[in-house]
Parts: C-alpha cells; sequence; structure tokens
C-alpha cells in the first residue's frame, strides 16, 4: 500500500497523541518515536490534524515537476475556491493558477457534475443499494480493511478529481496535438488521502494524475499573483454551483437524484454508519455519502481555513454561478470511463494469521493477555489500548516488558511485597478509597 | 471445547443507545480470525438483532459467541418474560413491542425472522416466567 503520510522523526517527541486518534489504530510509539504500521493506514490525515508537534507530514509534489512537460494542466478541488478572503469570483483563482505555471485548468467541480449524472442514469450495474459514495478515498481504504462485505455497495469507484484528469488530458491532447504523456495533469488537493490517491488511485487500473500538490502550497503560491490579475479580463471558466458544493459534507448527496440520502462527515460517524450497514440495519437511504473529514473535503488536513469559515465563503461564492454547468462531455464519454474502473480489493490486515487454526491459538493468548492487563489506555507502552497492545506482544511487534504495570508487578516481586505504588506516576497510582486498589488482577501473588 | 474461542457480552436492558456494541467487538475478532467477510456479516445480523430482542423485551442478557473451525455459535441467554408462543413469534411481522419503541424504528416484528434467515441452525428455548434462551449456528464454510 502507498502512502502519503510519513513521519517527521526530528519533531516526533513520542507524546502518544496520535496512536489514541488513529481510528484503524495505526500508529505504535517504539523508542520514543512514532511508527506507522503500513497496512492499517488509510491516510485519512487523522494524525495530521492532532499532532502537536507537527511531526506527521505529507508527502507531495513539488512545482519544480511543471517543467518535465509541454504542458500543464491545473485539477484543483473546490474546497480551493474556500480558502480566500474576500474573494467574490471563483475566475479569479482559475486564472491565478494559469499565471504561476499551468496552460489549463480543468476543475474537479466540473468532473463532480459529470459523475453524479452519469451515476444518476446508470442502471442495472449491481451496485448494491444503498449506494455509497466513490468521492473519499480515505472511506474507500477504511471499507477494503474493515469492511469488506460493503465493497459492493461502491460503484464505480472514481473520484472527481480523477474524472477531471483523464478528461482534462483527452481534452488538452485533442486540442494541442500533443501526445497524452507530453501533458502534465496536476490535481491540487485538500488531504493526504487524495496525495495518495494521486499516486495509486483505489478504483483506476493505472495512475491518471501526474502529481498533487497541497491546497495550503498553492494557496501560498496564489496570493500574489491573484492580486496582479486584470479583473476586467478574467478568462471565465468556473463549472456550476452544484459541482462545487461537493467539497463540503452534503454537496454530493444534494447532487444526486435519490432524495433519501444521508450525508455522514468525520471518519468516527462513518465507521459508525458503516457498522450499522454491516449489522443489517439498513437505513431507508437510497444514497450514503461519506466524508472521511469532518465538514467534508474543507475539513482536510491540508486546507488552510477552519471548515466552517470556508463553507460560509463557498455558499457565497456558489451564489453567483449557475445551479450547474453546461455539460462539456457527453454522458456516454463519462460512462466508458466508469466501465474502466475496477473493483478494490479487501486487505485483511486485521487478520492474525492466514491459518485459521494459528490464528484461534494467537486470539486465544491475546485474551489471556489482556485479561491481566489494566485496560486503562494510558498508553505508556506505545500502543493505544491493552488489546491492542496484547496484540503486538502476540504478534511479534512488542515486548510484554513494555507495559508499565507489568514492571512494576515485577517491581514489587523483587522488592518483596513493598508497596510499589511508589514507582507509578500519580494518576496510576492505588486509590484509597478501593480496597482492592482498583488496579488490575496482574497484582495478585502469584 | 479446546479449538474454540469464546467472547462473551452482557447486554444492558432498556439501553437502545448502546444496542449494537457486542455485535460490533464480535466482529472485530472474526476479522482479525479471518472468516469469510459474508460470514462475518451473518453472524453480526444475528448478533444485533438478537441484541435488540434482549434490550427490548428481556431487560438484557448475556450474548456468547463460540467460535469453531467449522462454525460459529451464538448464544443469547436472558431472564426475561419468555415467550409464550414461539412460532407465533417467528412469523414475519408479529410484534409485542410497545408502541413507544416501535416508534424509534424497532420491534417490526422480524428480529426472530430475520436471525432465523441469517444463520444456519436456530433453536428458540422459553419458559414464560423464567427466560428465553436462543442459539443460533453460522457454519463456516
Amino acid at each position: 500500500m502507498r502512502h502519503s503520510v510519513s513521519l517527521n522523526l526530528k519533531k516526533c517527541r513520542g507524546c502518544t497523541t496520535c496512536i489514541k486518534s488513529c481510528p484503524t489504530e495505526a500508529i505504535r510509539v517504539r523508542s520514543g518515536k512514532a511508527t506507522i504500521l503500513p497496512n492499517r493506514c488509510i491516510d485519512c490525515g487523522t494524525c495530521v490534524q492532532v499532532c502537536p508537534h507537527q511531526a506527521v507530514q505529507s508527502v507531495r509534489s513539488d512545482f519544480y515537476m511543471l517543467k518535465r512537460f509541454q504542458y500543464n494542466i491545473a485539477v484543483p478541488d473546490p474546497a480551493l475556491y474556500a480558502q480566500f478572503h474576500h474573494l467574490d469570483d471563483i475566475n479569479i483563482v482559475l486564472n491565478g493558477l494559469l499565471s504561476i505555471g499551468f496552460d489549463d485548468v480543468y476543475e474537479s467541480a466540473a468532473a463532480a457534475e459529470l459523475l453524479a449524472d452519469c451515476l444518476d442514469h446508470r442502471t442495472g450495474d449491481g451496485t448494491l443499494k444503498p449506494e455509497l459514495s466513490p468521492a473519499c478515498p480515505a472511506v474507500i481504504r477504511l471499507i477494503c480493511i474493515r469492511f469488506p462485505d460493503l465493497l459492493g455497495h461502491i460503484a464505480p469507484v472514481i473520484t472527481p478529481l480523477e474524472l477531471a484528469a483523464i478528461l482534462a488530458r483527452r481534452r488538452a491532447s485533442e486540442a494541442t496535438g500533443l501526445s497524452p504523456d507530453e501533458i502534465g495533469v496536476f490535481t491540487i488537493v485538500p488531504c493526504t488521502s487524495q496525495l495518495t490517491a494521486a499516486a495509486a488511485p483505489e478504483g483506476l487500473k493505472r495512475q491518471v494524475v501526474d502529481g498533487a500538490f497541497a491546497i495550503r502550497d498553492v494557496y501560498l503560491a496564489l496570493l500574489d499573483p491573484m492580486r496582479q490579475l486584470d479583473m476586467d479580463n478574467l478568462k471565465p471558466m468556473a463549472a456550476g454551483a452544484a459541482g462545487v458544493s461537493w467539497a463540503f459534507a452534503g454537496g454530493e448527496a444534494l447532487s444526486r437524484r435519490d432524495k433519501n440520502y444521508i450525508a455522514v462527515d468525520g471518519i468516527n460517524n462513518v465507521i459508525r454508519i458503516l457498522e450499522e450497514i454491516e449489522d443489517g440495519r439498513m437505513p431507508e437511504a437510497d444514497f450514503i455519502e461519506l466524508r472521511a473529514c469532518t465538514q467534508g473535503c474543507l475539513g482536510g488536513c491540508l486546507t488552510v481555513e477552519n471548515p466552517f469559515t470556508a463553507k460560509m465563503r463557498l455558499k457565497g461564492l456558489m451564489a453567483n454561478l449557475s445551479p450547474v454547468r453546461p455539460r462539456t462531455a457527453d454522458r456516454e464519454e463519462v460512462s466508458d470511463i466508469l466501465d474502466y474502473t475496477k473493483k478494490p480489493e479487501f486487505l485483511p490486515t486485521f487478520q492474525l494469521d492466514s491459518n485459521r487454526r494459528r490464528a484461534m491459538e494467537k486470539m486465544r493468548a491475546i485474551q489471556k493477555l489482556e485479561e491481566q492487563l489494566p485496560g486503562l489506555r494510558c498508553g505508556s507502552c506505545g500502543a493505544p489500548s491493552c488489546r491492542a497492545f496484547a496484540e503486538d506482544v502476540v504478534m511479534g511487534r512488542a515486548s510484554e516488558d513494555d507495559c508499565i504495570f507489568k514492571v512494576r508487578e515485577r517491581m514489587q516481586h523483587m522488592a518483596g511485597r513493598t508497596d510499589a505504588d511508589e514507582y507509578l506516576p500519580a494518576p496510576f497510582r492505588r486509590h484509597q478509597d478501593d480496597a482492592c486498589g482498583g488496579l488490575p488482577p496482574l497484582l495478585d501473588d502469584r | 471445547m479446546d479449538d474454540c474461542i469464546t467472547l462473551t457480552y452482557q447486554v444492558e436492558g432498556g439501553d437502545l443507545s448502546h444496542a449494537g456494541e457486542a455485535s460490533s467487538g464480535v466482529k472485530q475478532a472474526l476479522r482479525k480470525l479471518g472468516l469469510d467477510p459474508s460470514v462475518i456479516r451473518r453472524v453480526s445480523v444475528c448478533m444485533y438483532e438478537g441484541e435488540i430482542n434482549m434490550v427490548i423485551h428481556a431487560n438484557g442478557g448475556t450474548a456468547r459467541v463460540d467460535v469453531g473451525l467449522d462454525d460459529v455459535t451464538i448464544t443469547l441467554t436472558d431472564t426475561g418474560p419468555g415467550i409464550p408462543d414461539i412460532d407465533k413469534a417467528m412469523q414475519a411481522g408479529f410484534t409485542t413491542a410497545a408502541d413507544s419503541v416501535r416508534d424509534l424504528g424497532f420491534g417490526a416484528g422480524m428480529g426472530l425472522p430475520n436471525m432465523k434467515k441469517y444463520s444456519d441452525e436456530m433453536t428458540v428455548e422459553s419458559t414464560v416466567g423464567v427466560g428465553t434462551t436462543v442459539t443460533m449456528v453460522v457454519r463456516i464454510e
């Protein structure tokens, strides 16, 4: 699995903040530094947002890459437009992109409108109800590792950014006569999951973009050039309001035909709703929009503005747009592209062993060890919970001695039954009202 | 049984907001054991429906899940009011749930029929005034 989330070990202080917020329990602290279990990371960017030391970084393209191509196209996510203060026309941003090195712009918002139109008119492709949104790569990865039985509810797996990139390259190749590989197509994205998708798309057979930039980097590069534009001679390029609305939670659902929909944002809310669908608690909804970030893509970890202010701004910008831009590609062309998508595969990353008998032995060992642990989720061992720690020990990723309570048990033994409370930091000492110590069964003498 | 993993959960009565937690825990365990996703889904539907039944009708109870090499056995035990007519309770749409529960979208009379549909074997033993034990088997292959 490819990732765009990486750790800066110089900045990481091993504070354990990230391990507890990771929705897939993919981070451990080892020797004072966080490490990522690559098979579990879905690149949702939660750790990027919570790290108090800015030690979690994203791997993204550099602007010098534009020099490699004859002709460069920017594919901006509509969340970009919401970052600017006092902006009243999206065309200013799009023309600004033309002045920082891009030869053309193809909006993700325009592709979003085509995608919604095409999905609404597809019939009989076997997608199960409720249909799940294909637009958030972090959610798709989550489903691949944790909810494989729901993969049949998403089809096809393509994001508006990816569709925009494919169409942009075709249009530019036709218009300029250049071969497709002489054309550079770069997405401008709000989050780490879209950075990863640019390099390794979940539902496409091959990469369709040449690189991806973070909104916050492009924002800085655009500030001055946007001020210097000739405002009376802007090239009109903006998509319709429906496509732009995909940047915030609920926008995609609104632009679809199904009126019985729910829009879910925030990775923990997404997990909850997927659990419900798995349990057979099918909400009455025909369509479910899912976004890993709070407030949707506006809440992405690579944006500048807080998602709430950004949403207000985007709504203001949408008021000046036509509801949907006139179609630039016909439905059949888009439908052919959708037919080309592949089904993402189940990644059994949580499986303890490929042999079930051995997996069961390991689980018994985990259960046994977990019973002896305090259940405090203190994080001192570097794992997010005692259960995760027990699993790490059994799987050979940690030693039992990494648990401060296990060490205490040994100290107590060595010190000859004296009270071991003095070895422990205050929060972990025994409560005076608690006759049994309020501490784990591991303390009974054996 | 040596070749068996046992998971047990206490299900609190009257607390619909936590219903589904036992099912969630079982799913995580089964994923770790590498069971087929479709088997996990069937077990989760059986567990969830059973959990809801115990919450609504029986003031809670115990859910025990035994995972063997060939099958998953779910045993739900409660000390609730018991089911006077099991055949009737098995009919789709038959319900004794209070209106207050039905207003929340539960108690549609599909609990036991769904559990039967998603399991390979199901037995219901019930004594009025004593309690109910529902046993479901989902085969792995």
